[in-house]
């Protein structure tokens, strides 16, 4: 009973949330919503056990990613433009129609269809015995059986950083000194 | 009523819809990141799920290098963001239709 309210509250906080993100005219608005999402999205984590998970969400999306679009907008300055109105590409709301249309369709076939046929193939990560805790499967799982996708992950982090800071340079104006007055 | 795995994938359907509608709709470079950071969660929520239902921790680490991916795509999405609004103020996602410098 429990597990339904928990439920349904975080389904409602998620849904309002996202839809929060594609309607506000208001960016912040939208990243304020966007936190919202991500709460609700934790607080379902710990309702199925992942509780690393739900930590590094919080601190990880929340926490980072979410100010840093913040931080984003606040840096280029909020603008409430003509953001919903129709742009130069012809179709592009029809587009979007059809996709929710054709998404929502697949997702009501499979509630009717639903096949709940498990393979049968023993688990390959680690199997959740409800003994061992979370932290201790996820790490024995992430550091023995997909230790170099993590070791690789820290490759793709230093290119990002290198990447960002590369893209955020200020390009080397043809007039030094115009640029040394502007700065 | 019993909460099954049906439901929480249904949410993260519905959560990677509602991204993948708003990708398309909005025009604002920082809400269409957004949105993808909302297509990405659905994604998360769906692989905990099976995760959970299947008993396979491997789900949970999936989402965790989801995350970090998801990191880096933001900081080099919000670099881009801002190398371009420096160049030309109240960008859209429509003006960049050019490859020319």
């Amino acid at each position: 009973m429990v597990d339904t309210i928990v439920f349904v509250i975080c389904a409602v906080i998620c849904l309002t949330g996202a839809i929060g993100v594609i309607a506000a005219r208001n960016p912040v608005h939208s990243a304020l919503m966007l936190v919202m999402t991500l709460f609700g999205i934790a607080v379902l984590f710990i309702a199925q056990e992942a509780h690393f998970l739900a930590a590094v969400q919080v601190i990880v999306y929340a926490g980072a990613i979410v100010v840093l679009f913040l931080f984003v907008i606040m840096l280029l300055g909020v603008d409430v433009a003509t953001d919903l109105e129709l742009g130069k590409l012809r179709g592009q709301k029809t587009a979007a129609a059809g996709f929710a249309v054709v998404a929502l369709a697949v997702v009501g076939y499979l509630i009717v269809n639903v096949d709940t046929t498990r393979t049968g193939v023993q688990s390959q990560g680690g199997v959740i015995d409800n003994v061992t805790p979370n932290v201790d499967l996820l790490a024995e799982s992430l550091f023995d059986q997909y230790v170099y996708a993590f070791e690789l992950t820290s490759v793709l982090l230093v290119v990002a950083v290198i990447g960002a800071v590369v893209l955020s340079r200020r390009h080397p104006p043809l007039d030094t000194d115009s640029a040394e007055a502007s700065n | 009523m019993e909460v099954s795995a049906n439901w929480y994938l249904v949410l993260g359907a519905l959560l990677f819809i509602i991204g993948g509608v708003g990708l398309l709709v909005r025009r604002n470079p920082l809400v269409m990141l957004m949105c993808v950071e909302l297509m990405l969660n659905g994604i998360n929520l769906t692989f905990v799920t099976f995760s959970r239902s299947l008993g396979d921790i491997a789900g949970q680490t999936v989402v965790f290098f989801v995350l970090v991916v998801a990191a880096a795509e933001v900081v080099v999405g919000l670099g881009l963001v801002v190398a371009l609004v420096r160049r030309q103020p109240g960008v859209t996602a429509d003006d960049l239709n050019a490859l020319k410098g």
